[in-house]
């Protein structure tokens, strides 16, 4: 009996060390010295939050950059993948789909990023290559000259990150953040908002 | 592969051989009972607050009895939070009652060190019951393992003795000085990469476009640190660390990574210097190390090729830009290898081979490196039954670190190898007959199959991962994978704790010439031989219909 008591009373202690102090002092210390990771990276557009650094958004308009494609169509709450195997036939549809409808926008084979979707559905991320195959429909879209598709092309590479120290995963563009430095070098696309 | 993914691949290991002796060792030592200085006194707080007399030591009954209770303590926990969240505080997002059968099967899942998830977080639970309920489980079912791992240590290295440690102290030391620092550590780490920590309600915003997306929050970085370095797995969004707020970068990956073989990797090496014999834990940990390079191999060479099926792309379906092929496939062997579950790309996308990997890693008993504590003491009992067949072939009584291995001993160890399996199979092989079974499925043929096999496996073996296409939170799935988690846990922990019980009541007796050496190369041989036969033989039948079968139907480009 007294076993079962020092059980119960040591139950409620640890829960109250491990499930309360502990995480509010993990909260406490990366307000203090990440807040601004630690409220989820938001990103502003004049002052108003448009997002998140890290959080792929919907992209529409061939006037944009577009995301890996979502299995949940970029729903966050919950977000979900498309669990289909590497011998699926609905996959092989959904990839004709995507293969019919974004044919026309490249004058290549469409990047296998596009036409496979991320395991978040919410993957923020391109490869450089595939952000750079996506110049020609940004570029028609917004009716751009030939020096203005290369600047668009330096645009890219400015924000192409390295793997991270050199070492770490591979190079990535950040979709969102390209589309607003797109949107600040050739005023902001009338496009979207459908 | 690029350049520099052989690099983080050596660094990976490097920093794991390089660890493991350190905090081995510093476990071995908190396992012993070494003061600690500054914590000693908060530690003599606990033990007198709850009545604790620390010095009082267990029989193996009274031990594996407290150990029930106290994870009984934490289903009931869970289970009631869940049941009454709607009513409780730090739920912003005003989440309704969790439904019972699905509250039941989490309170399980995390209470057994599964971390099973048949719910997605953000939709379901709220911030309370995150941390109240499931990060305190994080902690304590791993502390749990490690305990066990301790008890067994103390009877092999005892004699005569039915003494084999305090449980509440034992779970006390292993959570407050391994497992609480090292996820503060890992935490604050993780939010400075953009994991977040945070008590705020969803963010609503317009994004450039003109959508609205909600952004989810909540105390993450908290949580995903001690589901890493505990083998839990459980996510704190649903599609785990893949969600870019609960793995933000290459480097958050990679520490995630090692994580999940940090302490389970250190526990081996603990157990050799508490049970007396640093060598035996050395080659243990080669027989781990061997095992896992060869699965990661073999992963890798399948996970770089281009799919047949698919019009020869890559297989970056449910994969992450930011983390790639190569870091996808080491989380997908890492994870499976450590009974931790989480993932970071989604394992029913993998290529059917290294898919393949992912089940068989778990059906090899979740000892290669396997659970924190729980890896090396499932290990021992395939170790015992080694030292038997060795002794077999040579007609001597076999003899395990001093102490003579006799029939009670081989049938504990044989009850805790085979019980999981043969509730894996039987489980499996019910629910791809039966309609409740298999209305759950989201793939047709061998992958379908390999659906329901993973779901039961990664149960019974307290694993916690997924081919997440099946439909798991159905009341059928719900109260089987209940059933898997609880037998694949005590039935193995209530064995090792007797054959503990029964070592310890031994006397010493002292290597002669023709005692088999517990360390050395030959043993390692031997050692995985019998890991690999008995998972084989197991599984072999199931494994050629499902991930087998697919490879090769693949390969000539049909589809289901």
């Amino acid at each position: 009996m007294k076993n079962i008591i020092s059980g119960i009373m040591l139950f409620a202690v640890l829960t109250v060390i491990t499930g309360i102090i502990y995480p509010l002092l993990v909260t406490g210390v990366s307000q203090v010295m990440f807040p601004e990771k630690a409220q989820g990276s938001l990103v502003r557009l004049e002052g108003a939050a448009i997002g998140s650094d890290l959080i792929a958004q919907k992209f529409s308009s061939p006037a944009y950059f577009w995301p890996r494609p979502s299995a949940s169509d970029y729903q966050t709450v919950p977000s979900a993948a498309s669990n289909l195997g590497p011998t699926s036939a609905g996959l092989k549809q959904i990839i004709e789909d995507r293969k019919r409808e974004l044919a026309p926008y490249f004058s290549g084979p469409v990047p296998a990023e596009l036409l496979l979707a991320s395991g978040s559905g919410l993957d923020p991320e391109l490869s450089p290559e595939d952000a750079l195959s996506q110049v020609a429909h940004v570029a028609k879209a917004r009716g751009l000259s030939q020096v203005d598709q290369d600047r668009l092309i330096a645009l890219v590479k400015e924000n192409t990150e390295s793997p991270q120290f050199h070492i770490f995963g591979q190079a990535r563009v950040k979709v969102l953040r390209l589309n607003l430095a797109l949107d600040a070098m050739f005023g902001r696309s009338q496009g979207g908002g459908n | 592969m690029r350049y520099n993914s052989w690099i983080e691949l050596s660094l990976f290991f490097l920093l794991l051989a390089g660890l493991t002796p350190l905090l081995g060792s510093g476990i071995a030592a908190i396992l012993r009972g070494e003061r600690v200085p500054l914590m000693d006194r908060a530690e003599r707080v606990i033990y007198s607050l709850c009545r604790i007399d620390p010095g009082r030591e267990m029989g193996w009954k009274e031990y594996a009895f407290s150990l029930l209770m106290f994870n009984g303590l934490g289903i009931i926990a869970v289970l009631v939070l869940q049941l009454l969240q709607h009513h409780l505080p730090l739920n912003p997002q005003g989440l309704p009652r969790v439904p019972v059968l699905l509250a039941l099967n989490t309170a399980v899942s995390f209470a057994t060190n599964t971390n099973w998830q048949a719910y997605s977080g953000e939709s379901t639970l709220s911030y309370l019951v995150q941390m109240l309920g499931l990060t305190v489980q994080n902690f304590l079912s791993a502390a749990t393992g490690i305990a066990v791992m301790a008890a067994l240590s103390r009877g092999i290295a005892r004699r005569k003795t039915h003494a084999l440690g305090n449980f509440w102290v034992d779970v006390t030391r292993s959570t407050l000085y391994i497992l609480l620092p090292l996820s503060l550590v890992l935490a604050i780490i993780l939010s400075s990469q953009g994991v977040v920590q945070n008590f705020s309600h969803y963010l609503t915003v317009k994004t450039l476009e003109g959508f609205n997306q909600v952004l989810p929050l909540g105390p993450a970085a908290s949580q995903i640190a001690i589901k890493q370095l505990g083998t839990n797995g459980g996510g704190f969004f649903g599609v785990n660390s893949a969600h870019p707020f609960e793995n933000p970068t290459p480097l958050s990956n990679f520490l995630e990574t090692l994580a999940i073989l940090l302490i389970p990797s250190a526990c081996a090496y603990a157990f050799g210097l508490l049970a007396g014999s640093r060598k035996h834990g050395v080659s243990l940990l080669a027989a781990m190390f061997a095992v896992f390079i060869l699965c990661l191999g073999f992963a890798l060479r399948s996970e770089l090729k281009t799919d047949p099926a698919l019009d020869n792309l890559p297989f970056l379906e449910g994969k992450e830009t930011r983390l790639g092929i190569m870091p996808s496939a080491l989380w997908a062997v890492a994870t499976t290898s450590a009974s931790n579950g989480s993932v970071n790309a989604m394992h029913s996308s993998l290529s059917p081979f290294a898919g393949g990997i992912t089940m068989f890693n778990m059906m090899m008993g979740e000892v290669i490196f396997g659970g924190v504590g729980t890896g090396v003491y499932t290990m021992v009992l395939f170790a015992v039954l080694t030292v038997f067949i060795a002794g077999l072939m040579v007609g001597r009584t076999p003899e395990y670190l001093g102490k003579k291995i006799e029939s009670r001993e081989i049938v504990y160890a044989v009850i805790g190898v085979l019980l999981p399996g043969l509730f894996i199979l039987v489980f499996a092989s019910i629910s791809s007959v039966i309609p409740a079974g298999l209305a759950s499925l989201s793939n047709k043929g061998p992958h379908g199959l390999s659906e329901i096999l993973y779901a039961f496996t990664s149960a019974g073996q307290n694993n916690g991962s997924a081919f997440a296409g099946l439909n798991a939170n159905t009341a059928y799935y719900n109260i089987l994978t209940a059933a898997a988690m609880l037998i694949g846990r005590y039935a193995v922990i209530i064995p090792v704790m007797a054959l503990a019980g029964s070592l310890a009541g031994k006397k010493y007796t002292p290597p002669s010439t023709g005692t088999f050496p517990t360390h050395g190369v030959l043993f390692v041989i031997l050692l995985i031989g019998v890991v690999i036969i008995i998972g084989a033989l197991t599984f072999f039948p199931a494994l050629s219909l499902g991930p087998i079968l697919e490879h090769f139907l693949m390969r000539q480009g049909r589809r289901f």
